[in-house]
């Protein structure tokens, strides 16, 4: 009886051998999901080529998006135009948010850390929790009538589109801004005083410095994030597929076309292969977005 | 222990995720799949589909299942696209549209049933500035494909108009195109999917015009009558007002008998004189003349 004791294995080690079998089961459904949902919506969005013949290329360049088949049996392909408007609407709002962002996180480290971290601190990861079709209503009903007194047109455009996604992505490029000043080492900037350098010498030339690298992690990840947002920008856009001419005329980004198209299509038709092909290219390009993040960090690595 | 509870909740997640991914095929919201009880005699019947006609079929089915207490009934949105294809599959039991199966690319429907709960009327709508009140159906074709673009044209004020159109493909869009474009393309215009965010933007952009179902009609937008002829329920029963569509829920040909139970409450009096008149639809009952796929209208 004891000697069998001795042999059996201990509640310990049953106890880590299941943790780790439940580690592998845990990782393997994670790649089998990454694997199948890349799969489902590469098969699901190439049939436009392959089985629709649409030119890959004429989908790329041209901006008229016309699904249902003409008379002589032809149908507009093309995603020129909301691929532009997602670009634009997405890099402006970047240009927007980027630097409030970075001011407030200078500001939440370096100058008042207490108050910051208190107060400033959770009013912006409040805005992170305010749902999109919120700050689409609040869109919808104060920023395009604005817009629309002061710049002209109907309101509806990438200016209210931008503007909305600054405002979404402001708390994700200050929170992870924060998060990489603050991993500035506190002995640099004891440092820096000491030899003499003022309150912003120190900012720009330590915190600034060193963790550039990570700022432009935090900015991609902003990009990221505004790039796949539908909501939102989708009741705001204007929803007009057709090449913007300013940033008051109404278009539409990818992912709203998808959000306003999807539930009236039927499987396996041109018109619902043809959406299936947008979700393929917002798949790739945000695939591009964690690549460069990828990239940015191994630099960091290496310095 | 506490590693332990951690780690199976998170395969539990991961697991369900799978299930959620696998089972779909392809446009299921996968949402609330309402916990149905073991008990064999009980039965389940999904419906999914229409946007337009889910608070309807919502209503009727909370009602039934207060009778019906071994039935679940669960009621899910998504599109008359995805209720057409997901019934045809075998998917899902019931698949509610706007429009007529045949009327849909893609979709068999020699081998669907069709079950009509409900008529739903559809009207032109303006900003309150506009100035115009009547307008004839001529004219509502010329602005919806881009030939008259000012309001004074029609007898309004001085003004651009602001057409906002329905998304591509839905019902609403179908029913609106058939009765009044007559095969004409449609200007290059805004589309919007929901009739709550037409509403929003015809009330608040100045020269607007766009079409929605009746019970949207509020105080803050102008309705307009064709030809003279006012958007009310009692013209539609006539088809003296021309723009209005079945609420159709598509079966396959083979149904158990909770489902024809379901089905048949959804054309009885209760239904159709109870919630179908409260949230402002028009009842089968109603109508005096009956429509075809093909949109040919005749005596009932």
């Amino acid at each position: 009886m004891k000697e069998d004791k001795l042999f059996a294995r201990s509640k310990e080690i049953r106890q880590d051998n299941w943790g780790r079998l439940l580690c592998y089961i845990s990782v393997t459904i994670l790649l089998l999901l990454v694997v199948t949902i890349v799969y489902f919506i590469s098969s699901k969005g190439l049939q436009t080529f392959t089985k629709n013949h649409v030119n890959v290329w004429s989908f790329l360049t041209t901006a008229d998006w016309n699904t249902s088949l003409d008379a002589h049996g032809h149908a507009d392909i093309g995603a020129l135009a909301l691929i532009t408007t997602s670009f634009s609407t997405t890099m402006l709002a970047a240009a927007m948010a980027t630097p409030l962002a970075f001011v407030i996180a200078i500001y939440v480290v370096a100058l008042k850390p207490k108050f910051g971290q208190r107060f400033v601190q959770p009013v912006i990861e409040l805005l992170l929790g305010i749902p999109s079709v919120v700050y689409g209503f609040i869109g919808l009903t104060v920023l395009v009538p604005i817009i629309r007194g002061r710049f002209g047109g109907t309101g509806f455009g990438i200016l209210a589109g931008a503007l909305i996604l600054a405002l979404m992505i402001l708390p994700t490029i200050t929170s992870l801004s924060i998060e990489s000043l603050r991993s500035v080492d506190p002995s640099y900037q004891k440092f820096a005083y000491t030899l003499g350098c003022t309150h912003w010498q120190m900012i720009y030339h330590v915190m600034l410095r060193i963790s550039a690298k990570k700022l432009m992690i935090a900015v991609i990840y902003g990009i990221a994030r505004a790039f796949g947002e539908a909501l939102a920008v989708q009741m705001v856009i204007g929803n007009t597929v057709q090449m913007p001419t300013s940033l008051v005329s109404p278009t539409a980004t990818l992912t709203s076309k998808l959000t306003t198209d999807i539930g009236n299509t039927i499987d396996g038709t041109l018109p619902n292969n043809a959406l299936w092909t947008l979700a393929l290219i917002l798949l790739l390009i945000s695939l591009a977005f964690n690549l460069i993040v990828k990239g940015f960090t191994r630099g960091g690595e290496a310095k | 222990m506490k590693r332990k509870l951690a780690l199976g909740s998170l395969i539990a997640a991961g697991l369900m995720l799978l299930g959620a991914c696998s089972g779909s095929g392809s446009a299921s919201n996968g949402s609330s799949s309402s916990s149905s009880s073991k008990k064999a005699e009980s039965a389940k019947i999904m419906v999914v589909g229409s946007t337009a006609l889910q608070p309807l079929v919502e209503q009727a089915a909370k009602d039934f299942q207060k009778e019906n207490s071994n039935i679940v009934v669960n009621v899910q949105g998504g599109g008359s696209g995805t209720g057409l294809s997901q019934v045809s599959q075998g998917a899902v039991t019931i698949g509610n549209s706007d429009i007529f199966a045949e009327a849909k690319d893609g979709i068999d429907a020699s081998k669907l049933v069709d079950h009509k709960v409900a008529v739903v009327g559809m009207g032109p709508v303006v900003n309150k500035e506009v100035g115009v009140k009547n307008i004839t159906m001529a004219q509502l074709k010329d602005i919806f494909t881009g030939k008259i673009t000012n309001w004074k044209d029609v007898g309004g004020k001085d003004g651009a108009i602001t057409v906002i159109n329905r998304a591509e493909g839905s019902g609403t869009r179908a029913t609106f195109e058939n009765a009044v474009l007559d095969g004409a393309k449609a200007v290059k215009s805004q589309e919007q999917d929901s009739n709550g965010t037409v509403q929003q933007i015809v009330r608040s952009t100045p020269g607007s015009i766009s079409y929605l179902a009746f019970s949207y009609f509020k105080d803050d937008i102008q309705p307009l009558s064709i030809d003279g002829v006012e958007p009310t329920d009692k013209n539609v029963t006539t088809n003296e007002w021309k723009i209005w569509s079945y609420e159709h829920m598509y079966t396959q040909e083979k149904i158990d008998s909770a489902t024809k139970k379901f089905l048949e409450y959804m054309d009885s009096k209760d239904v159709q004189s109870g919630p179908v008149k409260d949230l402002g639809y028009i009842s089968m009952h109603d109508m005096k003349v009956v429509k075809d796929a093909k949109n040919k209208v005749s005596e009932k």
